[in-house]
């Protein structure tokens, strides 16, 4: 690999020298070998086995829980209901000062999506557990659901989620966040077009090659050593340590390995429960997720609706920019109400816009709880976005490289969020992206740079 | 639940064990055994994590019951260096960064090695070939199959 080092001459630091130089994985000997150890590689005597019963309703009120016959099949060790869980309602982000707690560990009156958990079930083996969760009875009443974003926002649509009250996550600037930045109606009124168009996208799974689970083995003194998958460790620790009212020294987990992850492991769900598993039998529990219950349990990538519209010269120029998100959460928050404000930071894109508008919804839907996945939030706005900038550039017969290199901010240039940009290097790469794609563009686009003397 | 006896050689040395019947292999070699290095990632025969190779064959452990392993002959991938030296194969997916999580590599490796031993200068459509059955979610297709193929060039160094 090249390291180029003309640009930036004369501010860089030039005393790098580990970019460039190729380095061994640390772990990948023990990959080669089979040495390294997955959180399923941890085996101990007299484990018991965690299969969570599910809701097979998409919305509906638990009129009754039945678990005796379930407790009376061979081999079953303990049933768990909401009941035992010591703090039931949670949210992930809390932690954070991010509410309201607006999830169930185990489903205490209702069930708000098809797949939720409802009633743990602990045996001495696989079977076992598998074959009593089956005699667990649940009476349900169905109630009325909502699965798309646009009718769960009208009035009168079935209320998903009653520790919000409404179908969208209320932000300290109201139902959606904003970016208000200049007059963006003035801006279309003097642009020479408008462009509005719409782009949506489906859930996406994440898929990781090992699915979702951990180990727990409890130690004596009431402590207890988790070996999990988590992507999250101390949101998992911290928020297991709120669920079951144990302070964190009591605590101990073992990560780290991750078999895939993408963004699905950074959710809190297998843990606690599997925690309070063991401290309630004294034995140690593992709870892994079927294939099946990783394709359709574990948090999608959220489904996501951009419209966006935006005024153009025929220059080139964006004068005005215009951007109504909308996140579908499905029933939970866990990391949703982020993942749409970082959309509202991100709907300006790259470029220097003088008048914005944005707002982006946090829904709730009688959906899976989608949550974190590579860049969520930001990456189907980005194919919005830039598939927005071709169809712009399309709209005045201009070249869709070029006429990034017009919009591409610079140094100095003052963001939409009221940050003036700084360490900008957007030209530089569209430059360099130029050369390899043999996509030749205009000696003044070659000649531009995005650092500015003084900004 | 009735308990047959099984006996087989791992990677060249003899076990026998009473395991319930009916228990796959895989869980067998993971959990009564010990040779953890077979991944279970889907328990139905369609991600390749749980390849080890029987007989010479190359077999989904997830898919076979210990019980019809009797006097069988099982490699995994724990068993492939030797003396601590790698195998060729072992030292390829280092250098060519084959993998990322590690959670498929194991999988992987016998896929390749059984296209290996018998075919020890594979074109690269043989190798995606023979890797068609093994998903990896992280690194990209691209370094395994060049993991492969430079295997197989090291091996015919060896060898002449
Ligand atoms: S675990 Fe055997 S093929 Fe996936
Ligand atoms: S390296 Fe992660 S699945 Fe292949």
């Amino acid at each position: 690999m090249e390291l180029r080092k003309n640009y930036f001459a004369d501010v860089r630091k030039d005393d790098l020298h580990e970019i460039g130089q190729p380095r061994p994985r640390s772990d990948s000997p023990g990959h080669v070998t089979g040495k390294t150890a997955f959180f399923a590689d941890r085996n101990f005597p007299g484990m018991l086995h965690l299969k969570m019963v599910r809701s097979p309703h998409h919305h509906a009120r638990i009129r009754s829980i039945d678990t005796s016959q379930a407790e009376k099949h061979p081999g079953v060790v303990k049933v768990l209901t909401a009941k035992d869980v010591p703090h039931n309602v949670y949210t992930i982000l809390i932690l954070i000062q991010i509410g309201p707690e607006d999830e169930t560990v185990l489903a205490d009156g209702k069930v708000r999506w098809k797949g939720e958990a409802v009633v743990a079930v602990l045996a001495e083996t696989e079977r076992a557990a598998q074959e009593a969760a089956a005699k667990v009875k649940v009476d349900y009443e169905v109630l009325p659901a909502v699965f798309d974003m646009e009718e769960a926002l009208k009035p009168g649509a079935p209320l998903v989620n009653e520790y919000h009250g409404q179908n969208y996550y209320l932000y300290d600037s109201g139902e959606c966040r904003k970016v208000r930045f200049g007059d963006v109606e003035a801006g279309f009124a003097g642009a020479d077009h408008i462009l509005e168009q719409s782009y949506q996208s489906s859930p996406i799974e994440h898929a990781p090659t090992e699915t979702t689970g951990c180990v727990v083995a409890p130690e004596g003194n009431d402590r207890f050593t988790c070996y999990t998958n988590t992507q999250a460790m101390f949101f998992t620790l911290d928020n297991t340590s709120i669920i079951l009212q144990m302070p964190g020294s009591k605590l101990h987990f073992v990560g780290g390995t991750v078999g895939g992850g993408f963004g699905g492991k950074v959710d809190v769900i297998v843990e606690p429960i599997a925690i309070l598993g063991a401290k309630l039998t004294g034995r140690p529990v593992c709870f892994i997720y079927s294939r099946e219950e990783e394709m359709q349990i574990s948090s999608p990538r959220a489904a996501e609706k951009v419209i966006i519209k935006d005024g153009v010269m025929k220059d080139g120029r964006i004068v005005a920019r215009k951007v109504t998100g909308y996140t579908d959460a499905g029933a939970y928050s866990r990391h949703s109400p982020y993942g749409a404000q970082k959309g509202a930071g991100h709907y300006p894109g790259p470029y220097t816009i003088p008048n914005v508008w944005i707002d982006t919804y946090c829904v709730y839907t009688n959906r899976t709880p989608s949550s974190a996945m590579r860049g969520f939030g930001v990456t189907i706005g980005d194919f919005a976005l830039e598939v927005q900038m071709d169809k712009l550039a399309r709209l005045i017969g201009m070249d869709p490289l070029e006429f990034r290199f017009i919009n591409a901010y610079r140094d100095g240039d003052m963001k939409a969020h009221r940050q003036p940009t700084e360490g900008a290097a957007l030209i530089e790469c569209m430059q360099e992206a130029s050369r390899a794609a043999n996509w030749p563009v205009a000696e003044k686009f070659m000649a531009m740079s995005s650092y500015r003397k003084g900004a | 639940m009735a308990k047959v006896p099984v006996q087989f050689t791992l990677n060249g040395s003899e076990k026998a064990e009473f395991i319930d019947s009916g228990t796959t292999l895989l869980n067998a070699l993971r959990d009564k055994i010990g040779d953890t290095s077979p991944k279970g990632g889907c328990h139905q025969g369609t991600c390749g994590a749980c390849s080890v190779i029987i007989d010479g064959e190359l077999r989904l452990s997830c898919l076979t019951l210990a019980e019809t392993c009797n006097r069988a002959a099982i490699t995994t991938t724990s068993g492939l260096a030797e003396g601590g030296v790698l195998h060729p194969l072992q030292r390829a997916f280092l250098d060519t960064f084959a993998t990322q999580c590690g959670f498929c590599t194991p999988g992987m490796i016998m896929a390749a090695k059984v296209l290996l031993d018998h075919t020890p200068d594979p074109s690269r459509d043989e190798v995606v070939e023979a890797l068609s059955g093994n998903i990896c979610r992280c690194t990209g297709y691209e370094p395994i199959i060049q993991a492969v193929l430079t295997a197989a060039r090291a091996n015919s160094q060896n060898a002449a």
